[in-house]
């Protein structure tokens, strides 16, 4: 959906970004991972314009983005940052509204638009629709950004460290949101973090970026199994990575079949916590069962780790 | 407070001051003529003993609710009580002391009397800090203090007093000079926000631009204002003499033309100062995502910047205008008129009527303008932050 063309951004004679190359599935979640200053911020803000690149190009949908004004491109896709930027001389529903009113909606429809997204975030409409930022606490403020910019129902979302601001509690929660919201819109996302876990946890694809280049994007199991870079193991952590490769497949994903007498897992849960779940109870099997309580096969500890081997 | 009979600070302060101008200093002085130095009366020489102990009983009760009583309803109603019975008192000395008919004759407040209002002034202002009034309510006040002032102001109530004595003689001419203050003083500050609104932008964009421009105006603001009359005088008069149309369009060396620039010179560093000010606390992370989602540039200043500056930039325009509405006074020595012309003739003339005939709208005007601009900076900023 959208393609990366060797794309360079230049300030004097240092390159931000450097010759970067990516391509972005639709319907899918892109992590841009590093450290501060690898050029990651720069890289997303690209996309939509907000830096011009000294070389190289973005297609959307195969179509140039230089090929439009760059206000009218940023209209079409979802825009949210660290800290929200929310307006603090507008209420929620005006907030909300930013984008649909740029575009000229009719009223009727950015007031249902507005209405179902404070429902999908769990805001109550009644009684958030009319409160001011400053009235709300740091985790709804973040869900009216992100809520504001999915209002246009654009099919592109761009996220600056969504999630910076937040305690880990409210972090969790927020990612969780995202995944659910991405599944239900079916949005394209590109998120930017300097949380690896983070990528982990949202990514379907990871990319991460070093001193403007990017030094491998793929999926996250591949980047703990065959590492392209010294600096991908060292970004990612040889510690624990063979916990972070079982997190990353589902019980449901790996559970083989026949049942076994003992304790039962949800089929959503990660291998890794199905395997800490086991050695906090003293089992050794455990049944999988999916979300209606059929069973869907079980789960040996020597089978949960034979997912966790660098193969 | 039951059990609380702590005595009021400021109400034994003022208290204090009441009974000082009432023992010692004269309630009016009485002049033969406007010109000569007044005869000295207290309250109980030109009032019926029945008025005065009235007036008397009716200040007593304003200070001992002054010193005891903490709600500042009723801290306010006795402070109104106390001015109405000391107006009415003066109002009555005039016409006591006032043979009938007589123009000659003038009766002026005396120290005592100012004394005791700005005692009871004080005492009703702190109950109105105390009562803290939404904005609304105070322009409602101000509006309800206006109507009454000029209802009793008509209906002829003060007109044996030397102040409105003056204003007798010079009616037509009072009408004409206010109109031409406010001219001189809204006029100037139109002027300025038109070009001080655009440079407080620039300067916000272009640091480079901040520091020179506002050290500028930083000496323009330092120029004493009669000096800056004089320096204008003679360009402005060259201009005259040498562009026909300058002079056609009204420009002279004294008059309005000068005084215009100059208020407007001194109107520009609060207006440019604060529209920097107000544009630097706008959260960047406000603006970025405002460009994030694709508003123009044009609308990002319009709807986020500046309305998120508007109550700062507003705090300077009353800064500027409180400040004009002063400095017009001053503008009379150039022949640009305003009240000040009353109070240059009153000075002349060594006749303190007149100066206080030009004075005291003066001090109304300012003082009107920062409670309504006040209260609109109020309810601007009522929201964000």
């Amino acid at each position: 959906m959208i393609r990366i063309e060797n794309i360079t951004k230049r300030y004097g004679d240092s390159a931000v970004v450097d010759g970067v190359s990516m391509n972005i599935e639709r319907n899918s979640i892109t992590v841009i991972v590093g450290t501060s200053g690898s050029g990651k911020s720069t890289l997303l803000r690209m996309i939509n314009r907000l830096v011009e690149p000294s070389q190289g190009r973005v297609l959307i949908d195969e179509k140039d983005t230089a090929s439009e004004p760059a206000h009218l491109l940023r209209r079409r896709i979802g825009y949210a940052i660290q800290g929200h930027g929310l307006f603090p001389h507008r209420s929620i529903a005006q907030n909300i509204a930013t984008v649909p009113r740029l575009l000229e909606w009719p009223e009727a429809r950015i007031d249902a638009r507005v209405t179902e997204l404070l429902e999908i975030f769990q805001l109550d409409p009644g009684v958030f629709a009319h409160k001011f930022p400053h009235q709300l606490s740091g985790g709804q403020q973040q869900r009216v950004g992100v809520a504001r910019a999915l209002a246009a129902e654009p099919a592109v979302l761009l996220m600056d460290e969504p999630f910076g601001a937040l305690d880990p509690v409210i972090r969790a929660k927020a990612q969780d949101d995202l995944l659910d919201i991405q599944r239900r819109f079916g949005t394209t996302i590109v998120l930017v973090t300097h949380d690896i876990d983070e990528a982990f946890r949202l990514g379907d694809q990871v990319a991460v970026m070093s001193h403007g280049k990017v030094l491998q994007c793929d999926r996250p199991a591949a980047l703990l199994t065959q590492p392209a870079d010294p600096l991908v193991t060292l970004m990612t952590g040889s510690a624990d990575r063979a916990l972070r490769l079982l997190s990353l497949t589902s019980a449901g994903e790996a559970a083989i079949p026949g049942a076994t007498a003992g304790i039962s897992v949800a089929a959503s849960a990660s291998l890794r916590d199905v395997l800490s779940d086991l050695v906090w109870r003293g089992a050794d099997a455990a049944n999988v069962l999916d979300t209606e309580g059929r069973p869907r096969g079980h789960l040996t500890v020597a089978a949960i780790l034979s997912h966790g081997r660098s193969r | 407070m039951p059990g609380n009979f702590k005595i009021d600070r400021l109400g034994a302060l003022l208290t204090a001051m009441g009974a000082a101008a009432i023992a010692l200093l004269p309630f009016v002085l009485f002049k033969t003529n406007r010109i000569m130095p007044g005869d000295p009366q207290s309250l109980w020489n030109v009032l019926a003993p029945a008025a005065a102990w009235a007036c008397l009983a009716a200040v007593a009760i304003a200070a001992i609710i002054a010193l005891t009583l903490a709600d500042a309803r009723v801290r306010l109603a006795a402070a109104v009580l106390g001015i109405v019975a000391v107006a009415l008192a003066v109002a009555a000395a005039g016409d006591a002391l006032t043979p009938a008919g007589n123009k000659i004759v003038r009766v002026a407040p005396g120290s005592g009397f100012w004394l005791l209002l700005i005692a009871l002034a004080l005492l009703a202002t702190d109950a109105i800090t105390r009562l803290r009034p939404g904005p609304a309510l105070r322009v409602g006040l101000l509006a309800l203090f206006a109507a009454v002032a000029g209802m009793t102001l008509a209906h002829g109530t003060f007109d044996n007093l030397s102040v409105m004595r003056e204003y007798a003689v010079s009616a037509s001419r009072f009408a004409h000079e206010v109109r031409q203050h406010i001219l001189l003083a809204f006029g100037s500050l139109a002027a300025a926000v038109l070009v001080a609104l655009p440079v407080g932008i620039l300067c916000h964009r272009i640091p480079r631009l901040r520091s020179g421009i506002l050290g500028v105006l930083n000496m323009v603001q330092t120029v004493p204002a009669i000096a800056l009359f004089g320096i204008l005088m003679a360009p402005l008069g060259a201009l005259a003499a040498a562009v026909p149309l300058a002079a056609a369009l009204g420009i002279r060396g004294i008059g309005t033309a000068p005084a215009v620039i100059a208020l407007f010179l001194y109107s520009l560093l609060p207006i440019v100062a604060n529209t920097v000010a107000g544009l630097k606390r706008v959260s960047p992370a406000a603006v970025e995502a405002a460009r994030g989602m694709g508003m123009t540039r044009w609308q990002i200043l319009m709807s986020i910047e500046l309305a998120l500056a508007l109550p700062v930039i507003i705090t300077g325009i009353r800064i500027v205008l409180v400040q004009n509405i002063g400095l017009v006074t001053i503008a009379a020595l150039i022949g640009a008129g305003g009240l000040g012309t009353f109070v240059f003739q009153g000075i002349g003339q060594t006749a303190i009527d007149l100066v206080l005939l030009g004075a005291i709208p003066t001090v109304a005007l300012a003082f009107s303008a920062a409670v309504v601009l006040d209260s609109a900076v109020e309810v601007m900023d009522r929201k964000p932050q």
